[in-house]
């Protein structure tokens, strides 16, 4: 009886409003891409087989809190190791698609270890700090490095910048969460700005063309419409279009007639912000605010370091993610292949990202285990 | 600073500095939500404007030009469905890769496609690469659409002319309009790869026959293809011309001349109505109508016969003894002579030092005007040539048309020559020369007319002395209304030449068919006047006509009209380098003459038929 009702609490408002803004997210992502690909032929439709994530990426929330999330920390090394090898095997193996190897196919799917590879280094991070002793730079900026490095390499490597910047905010997260002091990271800051030109340098001798180029288009959009400036510029249009209440579901010209490249994936805000024009984006905006505003509280009330730790690796992750995927849409980043989290169509983003709110949600629920 | 003290370490604190995560998050959001403020309230409209231009296509819907009927309502120019090759520039990312494609595919001309799609014109209309598509041309672009974002086929109508190169001249030929033309104000409205009148009645009344082009909105994707159409400004057709040509007399015209260089103009008299204006050699207007090799262009232009111009009011001939019948009216006028005074003619006509030929050696005896006109005495015309003085002569010469725009329908007609001492002056900056009277009194010298004047001149003296303008359309039927507006005859002026004088002549023309030089123009059907005339291209000439090189000989002119008694119409022939008028030409005149009347005693051919004529009947032949 008393498990019942300890049960029920389990599930209150909080839970709900969690629940409900996760999967509202979910359905304007579907209906925006269900809007730019209806008309589009194939075995399953896009929206269809998002549908499909959606039901896979339901499982992997609700696995994610079978076990205390003390228990799955455990298996954060054992995991890295799997993926840094999926990682690998993906530059021998993978497929290509636009110019980079990032999936391995599965049967008629394909699957993406760089997006499991943000889950498990939010993990692996976490599992180190709640661990490690509290002594020194080594233990605290330079182990936990060195531990992200390898995924980082690998997968830039293949090239995902976006993947990587999304490695690169984690450890930064995890590093501003540990407890740094705010001198210590004006330090940092510091260094990292005297050493930004030697970086940049080194950094865009090894960028692909297409990477370069693609910055050259942030730089100057329309130095190139019909070419490297072409997302980017299609990108604001359509945004811009969409004025203060859109055009409509299906109205959306610069979607509809594909002027917008991957209208379903990396570029599914574009094509919500003109169906629905600034009101719908503000609304969508204040979605995302709130959910990840729930999953800082479940960090600040998380019952250990751990509990926290994770909690905020994901929300940054997830957070970065939004931002930076808006921010490109909207011209104010270069373009790299970031998904919107929940909204944009694919499944390995998709699961990973349900399954890192159920992490959120495991780390919530062990709280008020506290209680039993 | 102690390193571990860069750290603090309780739960406590990491959730303190949770913190700091919201500010920044709030921060975030606050930012993408002013930068999306900025896009979507503040730039809306612009990037809503780019939308638009994004996805619709201009398309020019190239208006159906006008027909042209001869005044039988016989189809000479229409218009035939053709495809055309568009390519939309913006819509083409590589355009060296779309030209290699196109040479591939349908073998264009590389160069010849660069230069169309770097030409002037508005930016977000398509180009027009090539025209007349072959259908199997056409066939191979549509089934290699997905792989040519941009190019389009457009099924439009090509000027076609049915009977060839018949009435060539009349009818021109329609081209592209050129750069050059694209900057005059009178082609403002068009774009590149209209088409424009270039030569002949197209050109003259390219205005009216053109149309208005329209335009339609096209949605299209991202890679070109058409989804719907969106707004439609339906072209307007342009306007029908009737002309006052009569296509079978033209085509007999043009049969006589055959492979000879020349031109043969008949007009009707009454109203200045041409019809039949034919000039050899010709050209086929089919063929200069669609796009021309450069190399084809220049065989063209470079031809020896020339081809492209027209002799019948380009060609400017001395007019030989044709002139003396405006001299005849012209001495009568000034009373240089009466109609029974003489002149004796010996076969020559001293002047100075030199000697004038008369063309009959021994010359024809004591001739009055009548017989000089008849037997084309040229000391007759030598002396009163002489008493008149050039200037009287240009005068009359004028009133008559000679040196002057006939004013015929047609672009860049010349004018010729009509000598005086003022002409002289301002052509060569030298006193005029007495002697120069004496050639100019025969047609000879400087004088030089187009067959189309001498024709005028002909049909003004034929009707009592009325000057038309000589006009190749007599009707425009408005494609919007149907109405078909009838124009009425143009008359210029009237000769000061009383009637008398007028008749005198006419009657020694008469004589000239049927004693005179012309004998080969009489005719068993119909009484024709006329005048020979023999045109010297040379001075040097000796010997028997035979033994002299063909570019050489003479030009045989012969101007007429019939029936005598009441003109109906007037014919000018003049054939190049054919010896003498009465043998070569005048032979040709009678044909032009009999076939007229043969076919207006009939009725008229099929097709609409100009309701104003004057002389559909034929009850006076």
């Amino acid at each position: 009886m008393i498990d019942r009702v300890l049960e029920s609490r389990q599930f209150d408002n909080f839970d709900l409003r969690f629940l409900g803004l996760i999967f509202l997210i979910l359905g304007i992502g579907v209906l925006s891409i269900y809007s730019v690909t209806h008309d589009q032929g194939g075995i399953m439709p896009f929206f269809a087989k998002q549908l499909v994530w959606i039901l896979l990426g339901s499982v992997a929330f609700l696995v994610m809190q079978i076990w205390d999330y003390h228990r799955i920390a455990r298996w954060a090394y054992p995991a890295y190791v799997v993926i840094l090898l999926l990682l690998a095997f993906v530059l021998f193996e993978g497929k290509t698609s636009r110019g980079a190897q990032r999936w391995i196919p599965v049967g008629p799917f394909a699957f993406q270890p760089s997006e499991f590879a943000k889950l498990v280094l939010v993990l692996v991070l976490a599992h180190y700090y709640s661990k490690a002793p509290r002594v020194g730079w080594l233990q605290r900026v330079v182990v936990p490095g060195l531990l992200m490095l390898p995924g980082l390499l690998l997968i830039l490597k293949q090239p995902d910048l976006g993947s990587g910047l999304s490695f690169l905010a984690v450890y930064a997260a995890m590093l501003l969460m540990v407890g740094m002091r705010s001198q210590a990271m004006g330090l940092i800051l510091l260094f990292s700005l005297m050493l930004f030109p030697f970086a940049w340098e080194m950094m865009w001798g090894s960028l692909h063309d297409y990477q370069r180029q693609r910055i050259m288009a942030f730089v100057d959009p329309d130095y190139d419409p019909a070419g490297k400036g072409y997302h980017a510029l299609q990108s604001r249009i359509a945004i811009g279009a969409g004025e203060l209440t859109g055009k409509g579901l299906y109205g959306g010209t610069q979607s509809q007639l594909k002027f917008l490249p991957e209208g379903h994936t990396d570029f599914v805000f574009s094509v919500f912000a003109e169906e629905w024009g600034f009101v719908g984006v503000l609304v969508l905006l204040l979605l995302f605010v709130a959910l990840i505003w729930l999953s800082l509280e479940i960090a600040a009330r998380a019952k250990d370091e751990l509990g926290a730790l994770l909690a905020v690796g994901v929300v940054c992750m997830l957070c970065f993610c939004v931002v930076v995927n808006i921010g490109m849409t909207a011209g104010m980043f270069p373009i790299v292949g970031i998904p919107l989290p929940l909204m944009s169509y694919g499944g390995s983003a998709t699961v990973m990202t349900m399954a890192s709110l159920g992490l959120l949600l495991n780390v919530k629920r062990r709280r008020l285990g506290l209680f039993y | 600073m102690a390193i571990s003290g860069a750290f603090d370490s309780d739960l406590g604190e990491l959730q303190r500095r949770l913190v700091l995560l919201r500010i920044g998050l709030l921060l975030v959001v606050a930012l993408l939500a002013l930068r999306l403020w900025h896009l979507q309230i503040r730039e809306g409209p612009y990037y809503r404007d780019l939308s638009e231009n994004n996805r619709t296509r201009s398309v020019i819907l190239e208006p159906a030009r006008g027909l042209i009927y001869d005044r039988n309502g016989v189809l000479l120019a229409n218009n035939v469905p053709s495809f055309s090759l568009y390519v939309s520039l913006e819509d083409v990312k590589d355009r060296e890769a779309l030209i290699d494609q196109l040479t591939q595919l349908i073998g264009l001309d590389p160069a010849l496609v660069r230069k169309k799609l770097a030409g002037r014109g508005a930016k977000q209309l398509p180009r027009k690469i090539k025209d007349r598509l072959t259908l199997k041309e056409a066939t191979v672009i549509e089934s290699h659409r997905l792989d040519l974002p941009g190019v389009m086929i457009q099924v439009e109508s090509q000027r076609n002319y049915p009977s060839g190169t018949a009435a060539a001249h009349v009818l021109g030929y329609v081209g592209e309009v050129s750069a050059e033309q694209l900057e005059k104000p009178e082609f403002s409205e068009l774009h590149q790869g209209s088409i424009v009148g270039q030569y002949g009645v197209e050109k003259y009344f390219d205005r009216i026959m053109r149309g208005l082009a329209g335009q339609k909105s096209v949605e299209v994707d991202a890679l070109g293809h058409e989804k719907r159409t969106v707004v439609v400004d339906q072209p307007k057709a342009g306007d029908d011309l009737y002309l006052t040509i009569d296509a079978r007399l033209q085509k007999i015209a043009e049969e006589l001349l055959g492979l000879e260089s020349g031109a043969i103009v008949a007009l009707d008299p009454t109203t200045g109505d041409i019809l039949a204006m034919a000039s050899r050699p010709a050209f086929d207007p089919n063929v200069l109508s669609r796009e021309l090799t450069a190399k084809q262009w220049v065989e063209i232009v470079q031809d020896e016969g020339r081809p492209l111009n027209n002799r019948a009011s380009q060609g400017q001939y001395p007019p030989g003894s044709t002139f003396k019948v405006m001299m005849a009216a012209a001495a009568l006028e000034t009373n240089t002579v009466t109609p029974s005074s003489t002149v004796h003619c010996n076969g020559g006509y001293q002047f100075g030092r030199r000697l004038y030929h008369d063309w009959k050696a021994g010359g024809h005896g004591s001739v009055d005007l009548h017989q000089a006109l008849v037997h084309s005495c040229d000391v007759y015309f030598y002396t009163v040539g002489q008493r008149m003085g050039i200037d009287t002569i240009a005068a009359y010469g004028h009133q008559f048309g000679l040196g002057e725009e006939t004013g015929v329908d047609l672009p860049s007609e010349r004018v010729g020559i009509m000598p005086s001492t003022a002409w002289k002056q301002k052509a060569k900056n030298e006193a005029w020369l007495p002697g120069e009277t004496i050639s100019a009194s025969i047609g000879q010298g400087y004088v030089t007319v187009t067959p189309l004047q001498m024709a005028s001149l002909i049909g003004t003296l034929a009707n009592g002395g009325v000057a038309y303008r000589p006009r190749l359309v007599q009707g425009i039927m408005s494609r919007d209304t149907g109405h078909l507006e009838e124009l009425p005859p143009i008359e210029k002026h009237r000769l000061k030449v009383k009637q008398e004088h007028l008749k005198l002549i006419r009657e020694a023309l008469a004589d000239v068919v049927t004693e005179g030089t012309a004998t080969r123009a009489k005719s068993s059907i119909v009484t024709i006047a006329g005048k020979t005339g023999t045109a010297q291209t040379s001075a040097l000439r000796t010997g028997p006509e035979k033994d002299i090189p063909k570019k050489l000989r003479d030009h045989a002119w012969f101007v007429a009209f019939a029936p005598v008694e009441s003109p109906k119409i007037a014919v000018a022939v003049l054939a190049e380098n054919m010896g003498h008028g009465g043998a070569a030409a005048a032979p040709l005149a009678k044909e032009v003459i009999e076939s007229f009347v043969r076919l207006t005693q009939h009725a008229p051919a099929a097709g609409h038929v100009m309701t104003h004529k004057a002389h559909t009947g034929s009850s006076e032949f």
